[in-house]
């Protein structure tokens, strides 16, 4: 038996093609090694949990409770972290041969990292739906209706999609694994932390209330308390950062500007670092 | 000339920072025929594999593969080769099966007949038993062998294979030659890279050996062999003392300069006479009353090779320089 494959001419692919399967190859790869799924299934959890129960109680929040106040700050996190297992991912491809692989091939150009992306995406769904339910069972609600909230799970999908296009970047520029945890470690922890994630930003000291501020994890944390209508009572000053006015809208003009920056800058720096 | 050969790379050179990989490296391959890079680790062969396969761009030369230039026409290239190495491997979460099935998609050969097609290599490189099992529980040998049938699924015109055995064991190694035979059969081109002299020449037409950058020497393995002086008589003797006589001996069967190892207590010298050298020898020392050890026929192996061409052995270069 020999089966007949059409000659390299006839044969058409392109980039939507070749992003599926890369994607699907990423998807597999989650399923079947569940252990590394834990930074986005057991730590948000544990995080609800000891902020909830532990700190929150020496946390006041104007106008809110603070398991309220809490969960928009502890998706926004939970997105920038679980976005950057993209770089890790894309790091160890590096390093066992997948890229060398997936470069001899005929494929799209940027369908590796699309894939990439793609799966990641889709990953995202697990940790988001997790921490909604662990939410709701700490007492976290959706109080603005069904508009507002679908907006809220639209700008986190967006939120995420945004946060992995740094991710592949990351990956494209870092040598290996261990050096794309060592900058999550030293440099995107505590972003996530020099902002209104967990404490509200009028109990930080003046200079670093104004970097928080305009801190995009800030902006994304308000705006899901806002979609959410988890800070009711919350009026910001008048003379506040425009940011912390307009916490949607800054969080969108981010979401765009790291698309349009980082996505093009990857794709190049990718072929770049792998070229040699 | 070009337009029949599968293979055709001229003056390829390829520095990273100060290293230089290669230097001016040229060869040719007709279609259908087996040829094999010779060289020690850090030679350049695989900085050429890299370049002939559009993994990496030469500094300067040319390069075309199935009549195609690798610079300029890359992804047409890569939809008519099949490379393995140890660089570009098959993915450790997958089956063997899905991954044969993804590489015939990226190929763009279309889900079914990627499917098919996969279920055909799991037969013919005997892994149909593993082919649903996960990558990372085969055995090196089989992963050897599934890295070979990747490389088949689209019917490429051109093979590389970077050192196909290196790492293997003997078995493993004898196994995947098994599997090399059938694709040489069949008729397709291949490039194979190898630090193994035996290897070059059981499996290759046409051996290019390479170092230090350069290429140094080629033909098929017979004529590398004369330049190296053929095959080699030795006598490992059982008392030192006697090591002057033996090397009287050696010298007068073989009818070369004998080489005298003090610390193996050996004696050996180049002959074209073949096994009869061993007889002669033999018979000579019987007559003599010297007790032997050992004594025997040896081929010339890679470092032999370097020790004629070069003047050096074939060490091994730095960490890097084949990267």
């Amino acid at each position: 038996m020999t089966v007949s494959v059409p000659p390299a001419e006839q044969r058409r692919g392109g980039i939507f093609k070749d992003t599926w399967v890369v994607a699907r190859r990423g998807l597999k790869h989650m399923i079947r090694q569940p252990e590394a799924l834990s930074d986005v299934t057991i730590q948000p959890i544990m995080f609800v949990l000891l902020f909830a129960y532990v700190f929150g109680g020496a946390i006041a929040v104007q106008g809110s409770n603070y398991r309220e106040f809490l969960m928009g700050g502890i998706f926004a996190q939970t997105i920038v972290f679980g976005a950057f297992n993209v770089a890790i991912a894309l790091a160890y491809d590096r390093a066992n041969g997948a890229i060398d692989r997936f470069r001899s091939l005929p494929m799209a150009r940027g369908s590796v990292l699309a894939g990439h992306a793609l799966a990641s995406l889709v990953r995202s769904v697990l940790p988001i739906t997790l921490m909604s339910l662990c939410g709701l069972i700490v007492g976290w609600r959706i109080r603005d209706g069904v508009v507002d909230a679908v907006s809220a799970y639209a700008l986190m999908f967006l939120f995420t999609f945004a946060i992995i296009w740094v991710g592949v970047l990351m990956g494209s520029l870092l040598p290996s694994p261990e050096a794309v945890q060592g900058f999550a470690f030293a440099i995107i922890f505590p972003i996530t932390f020099v902002a209104s994630t967990f404490v509200p930003l009028n109990t930080l000291p003046g200079p670093l209330q104004t970097v928080a501020a305009w801190n995009p994890v800030t902006s994304m944390s308000d705006a899901l308390r806002e979609l959410f209508g988890n800070r009711r009572g919350f009026v910001p000053e008048p003379n506040a950062d425009w940011p912390v006015r307009h916490p949607v809208a800054y969080t969108f003009i981010w979401i765009v500007g790291i698309i349009v920056v980082c996505a093009p800058l990857a794709v190049r720096q990718y072929s770049r670092t792998i070229d040699d | 000339m070009a337009s029949n050969a599968a293979i055709d790379a001229s003056g390829l050179v390829k520095r990273y920072g100060e290293t230089v990989a290669l230097s001016g490296v040229s060869f040719d391959v007709p279609r259908g025929t087996v040829c094999s890079l010779l060289g020690p680790n850090g030679a350049g062969k695989s900085t050429a594999v890299r370049i002939l396969t559009t993994l990496t761009e030469a500094d300067e030369g040319t390069a075309t593969v199935a009549g195609l230039d690798v610079a300029t026409r890359a992804a047409e290239v890569r939809s008519r080769i099949g490379l393995a190495s140890q660089d570009a491997t098959v993915d450790g979460l997958l089956t063997g099966r899905e991954n044969l099935i993804m590489i015939g998609e990226l190929h763009h050969i279309g889900r079914r007949v990627a499917t098919e097609r996969a279920a055909e290599l799991l037969e013919q490189f005997s892994l149909v038993d593993a082919g649903d099992r996960l990558i990372k529980t085969y055995s090196g040998g089989m992963r050897r062998r599934l890295d070979l049938a990747a490389t088949l699924v689209a019917h490429p015109e051109v093979l590389f294979l970077d050192e196909p055995t290196t790492g293997l064991d003997p078995r493993a190694r004898n196994e995947l030659w098994d599997v090399l035979d059938i694709l040489v059969d069949e008729g397709a081109t291949i490039l194979l890279t190898t630090q193994y002299l035996e290897e070059a020449e059981r499996l290759a037409d046409d051996i290019v050996v390479i170092d230090h950058g350069r290429v140094i020497a080629r033909g098929d393995s017979r004529s590398l062999k004369r330049q190296v002086g053929g095959d080699q008589v030795f006598a490992t003797v059982v008392d030192p003392a006697t090591l002057g006589r033996v090397s009287e001996l050696v010298g007068r069967t073989a009818g070369a300069e004998p080489e005298i190892d003090e610390g193996a207590r050996q004696v050996r010298a180049a002959t074209a006479v073949g096994p009869r050298a061993i007889a002669e020898l033999a018979t000579a020392l019987a007559e003599a009353g010297i007790e032997v050890e050992d004594i025997g026929l040896r081929q010339p192996t890679l470092d032999d090779v370097f020790m004629t061409l070069t003047g050096h052995h074939a060490e091994e270069v730095e960490e890097g320089a084949d990267e």
